[in-house]
């Protein structure tokens, strides 16, 4: 396995560094110039010029990105013209939390997709339809107006969970299990946002390659040889289908990474997308370069567990 | 297109863009105001959808905190919505034919080159390229329209690039080429017309993402800027409030939800159509 992984990791590799480039190329290409925003507006021009020369920003771009480059492989990744906080520990304090955000929603709305996909797949025409048209609605519902509804419902109306934010003021001072039960509010409607939205797309997806193995005479032989029904689906249809799927899990990390941006915003959970919003906000460019690398790679990261996911799914993959 | 309105989805999905549409191109006959004018800010904020301000002029869906009528701004909105999602599409459309039919056309290191291309722009999450391109340069409609379009070309590519391969393996094709086409000919007459169908279904589906997309740019401030009425500005003002004016982000979000789950429900109805119809030919 490790053999068929090697080229993926390679390709992974390229696609960040790829994007790091694209991002470099287009921050310079942007008008506007980074060493007057962090002087200030007070700064003489001779301030500037000296900042510019201290960030090096008066070198050629591509002397730039290369000392770039070999500063940020090595860890140090600049300091945020915003806040002036260093960069690489505002992302590696950020990074965790838009990890477990994704992750989790991922997993769950494979898990209740996969359930209604079946029920969709296996049960009457009706119901199919009916189905079909509440998953394209969540699939069609923008994060930020969803997540909106639900604060507005779930936070103000009914006062059942906090609106934002990943821990109340009193956290610190919370016993463990307190604690951990404040933190758990906190990440639910983040999650049931992120969650639902996935829903919509994760069950459209598992349909669509439900129905591709329907036709099959494996089933056929299946439901011949006289098993339940539940079992030809568990067994046959949904095991058959699951190759497939994976790889769509993998394919849709980037738009799920897309929601999660929106969301963290909305509800200020502190995770890269709400760096990169704030810092796209703030025109804060170092802090820009670093947050598209963070999530470029973590999708990169995302799509490479697929892949195992996928040889472990389908052992047949291991021996072609 | 009779035997596509026997599908309930598609004909839910032409309603509704029938009467968004109109809505878009009436929107100064639908409400007599200017979807940018403010009332009397105490006397007329916030008030409640169904309700008469003290001037006497009625308000379908209230107003928002500065007493600007919520159902013009978002008759108004449906046209920004709507010519950003379309021409966004048209540029991801063309940019994603050309580069399909030529990596399929082409052989090669071109094709090589164009098929990476491709499959990196589509690892990226697009909402993260398009806050990079939308932060960079001064926000507006163009830059909304060419960043989307920039951004949404890809799976087209995938798309056409597929179509037109299996279609270039075809007897047709190999008569065409044995006949001495030209590669134009081929392309234009050949391929195109025979990818058309797919392409349809692809483009309905890019239109209800660009849509929303277009809005969560607006949403963030980085879109068509205000006083300019747009559905994702609206949201964004419209969840300050949330709590005592609800209706001002949930008009424009129910909106939206309605236009682009048409977009889908349409472009799925013809994409089963289709299937089926080979289905039968097969």
């Amino acid at each position: 396995m490790p053999a068929r992984l090697l080229p993926r990791l390679l390709a992974g590799c390229a696609v960040v560094l790829g994007v790091v480039t694209l991002s470099f190329v287009l921050l310079h290409l942007a008008p506007g110039d980074p060493a007057a925003q962090l002087a200030g507006p007070a700064a003489t021009p001779a301030q500037v010029e000296a900042l510019r020369v201290q960030l090096g920003l008066d070198r050629a771009a591509p002397v730039q990105f290369v000392s770039w480059l070999s500063r940020a492989v090595r860890g140090d990744w600049g300091v945020s013209l915003a806040t002036g906080r260093p960069v690489a520990r505002m992302l590696r304090e950020a990074w965790p939390a838009t990890a477990l955000l994704v992750g989790l929603s991922l997993g769950l709305s494979y898990l209740v997709g996969i359930g209604i996909a079946l029920r969709q797949a296996t049960g009457p025409r009706r119901n199919d339809t009916r189905l079909s048209v509440l998953t394209t609605a969540l699939f069609a519902m923008p994060a930020y107006w969803l997540g909106t509804v639900l604060v507005w419902g779930l936070a103000y109306q009914f006062q059942i969970l906090p609106a934002f934010g990943a821990a109340g003021l009193d956290a610190d001072f919370l016993p463990p299990v307190a604690r951990l039960i404040d933190g758990l509010r906190h990440l639910a409607l983040p999650l049931l946002t992120l969650t639902l939205l996935g829903i919509g797309g994760a069950a459209r997806f598992v349909r669509g390659a439900l129905l591709d193995v329907e036709g099959a005479p494996f089933l056929l032989a299946a439901r011949a040889r006289g098993l339940p029904e539940a079992r030809v689906h568990w067994r046959h249809l949904l095991r058959n289908a699951l190759g497939p799927v994976v790889t769509l899990l993998g394919l849709s990390l980037p738009a799920l990474f897309s929601g999660a941006v929106f969301v963290e915003g909305i509800f200020a959970w502190p995770g890269v997308g709400r760096i990169l919003i704030l810092a796209v906000l703030a025109r804060d460019t170092p802090v820009v370069l670093a947050a598209v690398t963070v999530s470029a790679v973590l999708v990169v990261l995302g799509n490479l567990l697929a892949d195992v996911l996928r040889t472990w799914v389908d052992p047949r993959l291991s021996h072609a | 297109m009779p035997e596509l309105l026997r599908d309930g989805r598609a004909r839910f999905g032409l309603a509704v863009l029938i009467v968004v549409v109109s809505i878009a191109v009436l929107a100064p006959f639908v409400s007599g105001r200017d979807p940018a004018a403010q009332g009397d800010i105490v006397a007329t904020r916030f008030l409640t959808p169904f309700s008469t301000d003290p001037a006497g002029s009625f308000h379908l869906l209230g107003t928002d905190r500065l007493g600007r009528d919520v159902w013009t701004r978002l008759a108004h909105g449906a046209r920004i919505s709507l010519i950003v999602g379309v021409l966004a599409t048209l540029l991801a459309l063309t940019v994603g034919i050309t580069i399909g039919t030529v990596a399929a056309v082409a052989g090669g290191p071109l094709r090589l080159g164009l098929l990476a291309v491709t499959d990196f722009a589509l690892a990226l999450p697009r909402v993260v390229l398009l806050l990079l391109l939308a932060a960079l340069w001064r926000p507006g409609g163009t830059l909304v329209v060419v960043v989307l379009g920039l951004t949404g070309w890809m799976s087209v590519a995938r798309l056409v690039y597929g179509e037109s391969s299996a279609l270039l393996a075809r007897p047709f094709a190999s008569a065409a080429i044995a006949l001495g086409a030209s590669r134009r000919r081929i392309i234009l007459r050949h391929l195109l017309p025979n990818t058309m169908t797919p392409i349809i279904v692809a483009a309905a589906l890019g239109i209800g993402n660009a849509i929303t997309l277009e809005a969560g740019l607006s949403f963030l401030g980085l879109g068509v800027q205000p006083p300019a009425p747009s559905w994702g500005g609206m949201i964004s003002s419209g969840r300050d409030s949330i709590v005592n004016a609800p209706w001002v982000a949930l008009a424009p979000g129910v909106a939206l939800v309605l236009v682009v789950l048409a977009c889908m429900l349409l472009g799925d109805a013809i994409r089963d159509r289709v299937a089926r119809r080979a289905e039968m030919v097969t």
